[in-house]
């Protein structure tokens, strides 16, 4: 496994996904930052987490997009899938290193907001609490990618389709509003809604219940992923 | 080393393999041989362990490669048809990666020089893959299968693609490495098998239609021998003279003719070798014998019979299959 992710650490930065992602999610963390705190004046973060969650969204299929069609691609699968390694190790191993990638932007990420502890009282739990959220959900979406990755050989295919089933994760929440105020359905879906559930977090309360749900779908999809490969040796 | 039991791929209604089974000692050297299409290569993917068989087994040195994959892969060594490269990492780089990814316990440096220097490509070892020529990306290829020194080393169409000084080159190569491991190696090229096997297993259709060893494959040609003879003499009485001969079934005349010599074509009985009678009769009469040939005995040639008589004997599978 430790092979497995060191190389993917090392394929992200030999081509450019790795300082594409790192300059886009900095550069554009960093001003959603200024817009929502300094601009705007406030030492809320509720506006901030919202709007990474979404950017979070759009940028982390970057990230798995070619974490197996690549290699499905070039063939290299061949290597890994006849090596002494099982299939949950391999899988385990990109999925870690993607999962490093977005926690190592994240933490730099949240280095913008020492600036904020000179001009207001910031709640540092509040913080921590949110950043630990935000890593939850990115957790998910690379989950989601890693499995739409392992289906094609067409990285593009991948980016679209990753990205297509986390704005469904996302977009329950709006067909929520839409759906009478006691009607049974609105409750499953408050309950799959990726968003609805970040907004607790972001409300100031860390609900485990959310924690347990991120940590639970990432490992279904992650499951899965085994299970694609499983199931091609038999295809 | 290698035993296969009643190994069977379907896909669908199409039968990859049907049925087949075939044991392989330590240190053999043994060639796939076969028509594109034919079954090597999934042969080969379910003995690696990268596909699964629709039923039957597969052990590697005793072990079952379903119930304990990473067992039995860590004894094999493996280079698919194309090569799994890493075009963006150096030859070093990747079969540093090699290494750690099958968890090699031998001394790393050594082992790794060792292998550098059997494939010889120490001078490109600092070189990008996706820089490296056919032939060197074919080496280091085949560097990749050695990693870990596994006892079962399994090259799927090793020369493909390779210039004729390549082709030898990795020829000998693979010969070299016989001597220590056991090799299986897959080709549609005859010449390869009669070069580097010991032992050749024919598949077509997904089934094994000949397992013998290189130098007896003559031998599964059940019909008689065809020679071409080309002698200088009259030729009517040549050819009534060589028809008398015992053990001559046919003799005919090709037509073709340089001065006073003609040629013919003489077709002898099964287990009758023909070509002493044949020498001392054209002696006898100071007849010179300008040409002695066997025709046919070439592996292409029974490449082909064999094929063709296992074609014959399944008409109803080949035409189901044509339906498809």
């Amino acid at each position: 496994m430790l092979a497995i992710y060191k190389r993917e650490m090392r394929s992200y930065f030999t081509g450019v996904i790795g300082y594409v992602f790192l300059v886009l999610f900095l550069a554009i963390g960093g001003g959603i930052f200024c817009l929502t705190t300094l601009y705007a004046m406030t030492s809320n973060v509720t506006a901030f987490f919202t709007y990474m969650l979404i950017f979070s969204a759009v940028i982390l299929p970057l990230l798995t997009m070619k974490s197996f069609s690549d290699e499905r691609k070039a063939k290299t699968e061949q290597l890994l899938l006849t090596a002494p390694v099982s299939i949950t190790s391999m899988v385990l191993g990109k999925f870690l290193a993607a999962m490093t990638m977005f926690g190592g932007a994240l933490l730099v990420n949240s280095l913008y907001f020492l600036i904020l502890y000179n001009y207001a009282n910031v709640k540092t739990a509040l913080l921590i609490g949110n950043f630990v959220a935000l890593l939850l959900v990115g957790m998910t979406f690379i989950s989601v990618g890693i499995f739409v990755s392992a289906l094609t050989e067409n990285q593009l295919t991948a980016a679209v389709g990753t990205m297509g089933i986390i704005l469904l994760f996302l977009g329950v929440g709006v067909v929520n509003s839409l759906l009478p105020a006691n009607f049974w359905l609105r409750y499953v879906l408050d309950c799959i809604s990726v968003f609805t559930r970040f907004q607790t977090f972001v409300n100031g309360y860390f609900d485990l219940s959310s924690v347990v749900y991120y940590i639970s779908v990432s490992a279904v999809f992650v499951y899965l992923t085994i299970r694609v490969y499983d199931r091609r040796r038999y295809n | 080393m290698v035993k296969v039991e009643h190994l069977v791929k379907r896909y669908g209604q199409n039968y990859a393999l049907n049925d087949i089974s075939f044991e392989i000692g330590e240190g053999e050297i043994v060639g796939l041989l076969g028509p594109n299409g034919a079954g090597k290569s999934t042969t080969m993917n379910i003995l690696t362990g990268y596909l699964s068989s629709t039923s039957g087994t597969a052990t590697i040195d005793g072990i079952n490669m379903l119930e304990h994959p990473i067992e039995a892969k860590s004894m094999i060594g493996f280079l698919p048809e194309q090569p799994p490269l890493y075009q963006d990492m150096t030859v070093e780089e990747y079969l540093n990666f090699v290494y750690e990814l099958k968890g090699c316990k031998l001394e790393k440096e050594a082992h790794l020089e060792e292998i550098i220097n059997v494939v010889k490509i120490s001078d490109v070892k600092k070189r990008l893959i996706k820089n490296l020529s056919k032939g060197y990306k074919q080496r280091v290829g085949i560097a990749q299968a050695l990693v870990g020194d596994p006892k079962l080393i399994v090259f799927d169409e090793p020369t493909v693609g390779l210039d004729p000084k390549q082709i030898l080159e990795i020829r000998n190569l693979i010969r070299t490495l016989s001597k220590n491991h056991t090799v299986i190696l897959s080709t549609h090229i005859l010449a390869e098998v009669q070069a580097v096997c010991e032992r050749v297993i024919i598949i077509n259709q997904g089934k094994i239609i000949a397992d013998e060893k290189t130098s007896e494959l003559t031998k599964v040609i059940e019909d008689g021998y065809q020679y071409e003879i080309k002698i200088a003499g009259p030729q009517r009485e040549v050819e009534s003279a060589l028809e008398k001969i015992r053990g001559v079934k046919s003799v005919t005349a090709t037509g073709e003719r340089d001065l006073d010599s003609y040629a013919y074509i003489v077709e002898s009985e099964k287990g009758i070798d023909v070509r002493k009678p044949m020498f001392n009769l054209c002696a006898a009469r100071s007849w010179a014998i300008l040409g002695l040939m066997p025709i046919g005995t070439d592996l292409e040639t029974i490449f082909i019979r064999l094929v063709d008589r296992a074609s014959g004997i399944e008409p109803e599978r080949k035409s189901r299959r044509s339906a498809h």
